[in-house]
């Protein structure tokens, strides 16, 4: 073969120049749809009127939102929108994600539990659950069982204190007293000397090899410091109970059926799934390693606390952490039944009303796109931190 | 060390006495009668066919399994549903697992400090010394700081057995220590046991190298379908087995003709 | 019996179990009965179980209604469910509003779909590649014709906005597994890629979908695609909903595929290019029929993801199976307190029994392939 004809031949055929042809032909397909959805975008915006800066953001709002923690009003900017909405979603997430994971590890460890019973009523429920679309629950929480509850002057009563109707549940507000510094001051020094007293007993430990009992002395000073506080300078908090006023109630924490409806629509869902991964971590731990502690002469307890957990935590973190995503990412669902958290303020309300639809979904899914990608980076970090080493 | 009729006999000197003990799994009859004492000092070699019941009959020992009829009695102590002294019977007896089974979020040392620290009270620096001691002896000391995973199949066992050790039991069980193990790594493991067999342990040792056996074992017993067979000192057991199972058996592992 | 020496004579003779030790009696000791919380446990359960039956069995079997022709009967009686309602509405909650005299070409359409994939799940049919392709090919372009109508062949148009129901819920899922396999093969193939700029794309793509909740997907899809296609090509208003849910599901899928091609293992792309194999064959003969064979039962799980997300659709104006539920609740021919309940009930009745019995096939399926991979 002629040489030269062979070093073109081989030249294309070099797996690096092939890449970069490759390579190239993709950016430029990107580049090109890209380029004409901008400009298909421009037109179509320019036809209809739509802004298209980010102008809107100090406009009046002019609608109102039932909940807000920090100051709204109908006479605010859509960007004080956009904030109200953050927060209510954050809120959600404040609120479920604890109260998830503390269900779900109680029906997890029903899961794994010796007593036949227990455990198929666990599976009952993450059955449900799990086959269920979280929607259908919302909507059945929300209309079939709160909307359905009884005005204000037949409110159902618990105690006198609990109020439930079909305008939300009334809890009783604590309001603080002048002993809450007092109050607040014990709970901390407790805190901190069963801290310091734990501390102190590893160091016994090491140098004796005697044992304390930390947890019942923290039990005992977390307990027993602030009730001293109360026994002497009195309660540090008044409860303001709600009373009927006209046809309504006043006062009290008032929780509103759509965020009643919500919460426990997300708790109780996620919690199956949370359920799973625990029983998945515990039962992925092989066998030996219980039976192995056991030979040793540690009991059951303490063959959970210094083998079993710490190895399952490693693998039970991970698909956790994405549940808790998975709760942020759901409270979306708030659309659906009114409660006004960023997408139903933001990516609807706002939406409809400024057909900014570029700027709003963009930022919008800036938030949680933000919120997913920190969460991977951390969960990476722990992965490799705590990762077990020669594995 | 003691080989004689008389001694084996001694009620009270025994390390651990089976008596008319079976077990079942639902309805599969997997130890069935089994009458042995282990005197102190005493060293066993369980062999026998899979599925024969060797590892269930030591796993009985230190409870890991649970027997339905006849008594065991290890270091005086009858083993019951009673659990204190299930504990007390497992801090006097040691156990090393076919698949070594090392805590693998711990460092070498600190698997061996967990027990002793958590269980026997041992102030943490006694602890690590003796540990320190113990992986020296089963010659594993530079790798103390490092994690299981890091290690080699030889040194993870050798490493479980100076776990077990750590406890300072009065009685070790071996359930197939080396059959998990590369070739090449087989003998460093039977050359700790041996060292142990020499220091005086009772040692109950279900294996398939009979080199060992030959060398070490005071008795060695043969199982096959959940009941004792035959049992003998090695000599005897090897070069003139009785029983035509045992013969089988003999025939198929060391491919010598009976 | 003990002594230095012992040689067996005659053999141990088999025994049953002790009583205590086996049978109905010694399962419930054991896992009934083993210690004082574990039976007060049982106890506390029974309770329950004993309280509550009772009172469901009552609500949905005996005094419930099982036929009328109009609310009055189920205002009458509210201790029970009022089916007569769901039986009633049974058409309505299958098709939506897709005329009457049509509806034939939605049976059909799904008769189809039900036999090919039975076909391509049954592991061991024959010629299943053609199978594959008669599904991802053939099948949607003949749905599509069916559905919608063809003035060639005589079939009335129907317009989507008509389209309704559980043929729609049907719909979205199998339409997004349907498109989002091949999608989602490609970005797992993308992301795993030696080349930075195809693999960059790829992770792109799929943390981007994953990262954002699918109401905004769907938003997105719903506002923004009329945008950046020229005026007259605007979408279909039941299609931009489809978009999203294949982009949603491409994400996932791709994930799925990825941990396939993982746990193949070196030494099949080893024994491939040791022989000679190219890129593109040694894909497509010798890994990718062995990954997605490994993921059928991730595919499945993905497919009853996606059948409860369908339930999303209607926030964009589609009307599936939920969304059709709660038009017909609102009947005022029906209203009564029972009503809702009713609905609800029944549609959680239905997604159950769909989802867990396809959860059960899935694992089946991989019991079944774990077999033949020992």
């Amino acid at each position: 073969m002629d040489p030269a004809r062979a070093r073109r031949s081989s030249w294309l055929n070099d797996q690096r120049v092939r890449g970069l042809v490759y390579q190239t032909l993709l950016i430029a397909g990107i580049a090109a749809l890209a380029g004409s959805a901008i400009y298909n975008a421009v037109i179509n915006m320019r036809a209809r009127g739509i802004p298209m800066g980010f102008g809107f953001w100090n406009d009046v709002a002019g609608f109102d939102i039932n909940l807000h923690l920090i100051n709204y009003s109908n006479l605010s900017t859509y960007g004080r929108a956009f904030w109200v909405g953050l927060l209510n979603t954050v809120l959600i997430g404040v609120i479920c994600i604890p109260l998830a994971t503390l269900l779900g590890f109680v029906i997890g460890v029903a899961r794994l539990s010796p007593n036949w019973l227990l455990s198929r009523f666990a599976l009952v429920y993450t059955s449900l659950m799990r086959n269920t679309p979280l929607l259908l629950l919302l909507l059945f929480w929300y209309n079939a069982v709160l909307k359905s509850l009884p005005g204000p002057r037949q409110s159902i009563s618990v105690g006198g204190v609990v109020f439930l109707n079909n305008r939300g549940l009334y809890l009783p507000m604590p309001v603080a007293r002048e002993s809450i510094v007092w109050f607040v001051g014990a709970v901390l020094t407790a805190v901190a000397l069963a801290i310091g007293f734990r501390a102190w007993a590893r160091r016994r430990q090491d140098r004796t090899g005697a044992q304390s009992p930390s947890a019942l002395v923290a039990v005992a000073l977390i307990g027993g410091l602030p009730a001293l506080v109360i026994a002497t300078s009195g309660a540090p908090f008044v409860f303001d109970i709600a009373q009927l006023s006209g046809f309504n109630l006043k006062g009290g924490l008032q929780i509103v059926p759509e965020m009643a409806a919500l919460v426990f629509g997300l708790v109780t869902f996620t919690a199956a799934f949370i359920a799973e991964i625990v029983r998945a971590g515990v039962l992925a731990l092989p066998f030996g390693q219980s039976e192995a502690a056991g030979a040793l002469g540690l009991h059951r307890g303490l063959s959970m606390r210094l083998v079993v957990i710490p190895q399952a935590m490693r693998l039970i973190t991970p698909p956790l952490t994405s549940q808790y995503l998975n709760i942020v990412k759901n409270s979306s669902l708030a659309v659906f039944i009114g409660y006004p958290d960023l997408v139903q303020i933001f990516a609807g309300t706002v939406l409809n009303q400024t057909q900014a639809a570029v700027q709003v979904m963009a930022i919008t899914m800036a938030v949680y796109l933000v919120v997913s990608l920190t969460v991977a980076l951390a969960l990476n970090t722990f992965n490799t931190r705590y990762a077990l080493k020669g594995q | 060390m003691s080989t004689s009729l008389a001694d084996a006999d001694r009620g009270d000197d025994a390390a651990i006495r089976f008596v008319g003990v079976h077990k079942w799994y639902g309805s599969f009859h997997v130890l069935r009668n089994i009458n042995l004492t282990v005197a102190r000092g005493e060293r066993i070699v369980v062999c026998g066919p899979s599925g024969s019941g060797k590892s269930t009959l030591i796993r009985c020992v230190n409870r890991l399994e649970v027997h339905q009829r006849g008594s065991i009695v290890v270091d005086n102590v009858e083993l019951t549903d009673d659990i204190k002294r299930i504990d007390e019977v497992r801090r006097e007896v040691g156990m090393v697992f076919q698949n070594f089974n090392l805590f693998p979020h711990l460092t070498i040392l600190e698997n061996c400090t967990l027990a002793p620290v958590w269980v026997r009270k041992m102030p943490r620096r006694q602890a690590d010394e003796m540990a320190s001691e113990l992986l020296e002896r089963v010659r594993i000391l530079n790798q103390a700081h490092k994690y299981p995973g890091q290690l080699s199949g030889g040194q993870q066992q050798r490493a479980a057995i100076a776990r077990a050790l750590c406890m300072t039991p009065k009685i070790m069980l071996f359930d197939e220590p080396t059959s998990s193990l590369d070739p090449e790594m087989v003998k460093e493991v039977l050359d700790t046991m041996t060292a142990l067999a020499q220091e005086g342990m009772t040692m109950i040792v279900v294996t398939h190298e009979m080199g060992f056996a030959r060398q070490v074992a005071d008795r060695v017993v043969f199982m096959d379908g959940g009941e004792i067979v035959e049992l003998n000192a090695p000599l005897p057991f090897f070069q003139h087995p009785q029983h035509e199972r045992t013969k089988l058996f003999l025939n198929q592992i060391l491919h010598v003709r009976y | 019996m003990d002594s230095l020496a012992y040689v067996r004579e005659a053999s141990e003779p088999e025994e049953a179990p002790p009583m205590l030790s086996r049978g109905l009696l010694a399962w419930a000791r054991t896992n009934l009965f083993s210690s004082i919380g574990s039976t007060l446990i049982t106890l506390g359960c029974i309770a329950l179980v004993g309280y509550s039956l009772p009172q469901l069995v009552a609500w949905a079997m005996t005094h419930a209604i099982w036929s009328a022709s109009d609310g009055a009967a189920c205002r009458q009686h509210q201790d029970g469910a009022c089916w007569a309602f769901v039986i009633a509405k049974w058409d309505y909650l299958r098709f939506g509003s897709y005329p009457v005299a049509e509806r034939w070409r939605v049976d059909v359409v799904e008769a189809i779909g039900a036999a090919l994939i039975v076909w391509l799940l049954w592991i061991n049919a024959p010629q299943r590649g053609w199978g594959a392709f008669l599904f991802f090919v053939v099948y949607p372009i003949l749905a599509l014709i069916l559905l919608r109508g063809s003035s060639w062949l005589g079939l009335p148009i129907v317009d989507t906005q008509l389209w309704g129901g559980i043929f729609v819920s049907l719909l979205t899922a199998v339409v997004g597994i349907v498109f989002s396999l091949p999608l989602g093969v490609l970005l797992a193939l993308g992301r795993r890629s030696t080349l930075p700029a195809v693999r960059l794309a790829s992770v792109m793509f799929i943390e981007f979908v994953r990262g954002v909740p699918f109401i905004t997907i769907l938003f997105m899809a719903n506002n923004l695609l009329p945008l950046f296609v020229p005026e007259r090509w605007t979408p279909d208003r039941l299609l931009r909903p489809l978009a999203g849910i294949i982009m949603f599901s491409a994400a996932y899928m791709a994930e799925e595929v990825r941990g396939g091609l993982q746990s193949l293992g070196r030494g099949q792309y080893e024994a491939a290019m040791a022989l000679g194999l190219k890129y593109a064959p040694m894909t497509a003969l010798v890994i990718l029929p062995q990954a997605l064979t490994l993921v059928i039962p991730g595919i499945v799980n993905n497919f009853i993801g996606l059948f409860m997300d369908t339930t999303l659709i209607s926030v964009v104006g589609a009307t599936d199976f939920l969304e059709a539920m709660n038009n017909a609740i609102k009947d005022p021919v029906w209203a009564g307190p029972t009503i809702m309940v009713t609905g609800y009930v029944f549609a959680g009745i239905f997604y159950f029994v769909f989802c867990f019995g396809m959860a059960r096939y899935s694992a089946h399926i991989e019991r079944v392939l774990a077999k033949g991979r020992k």
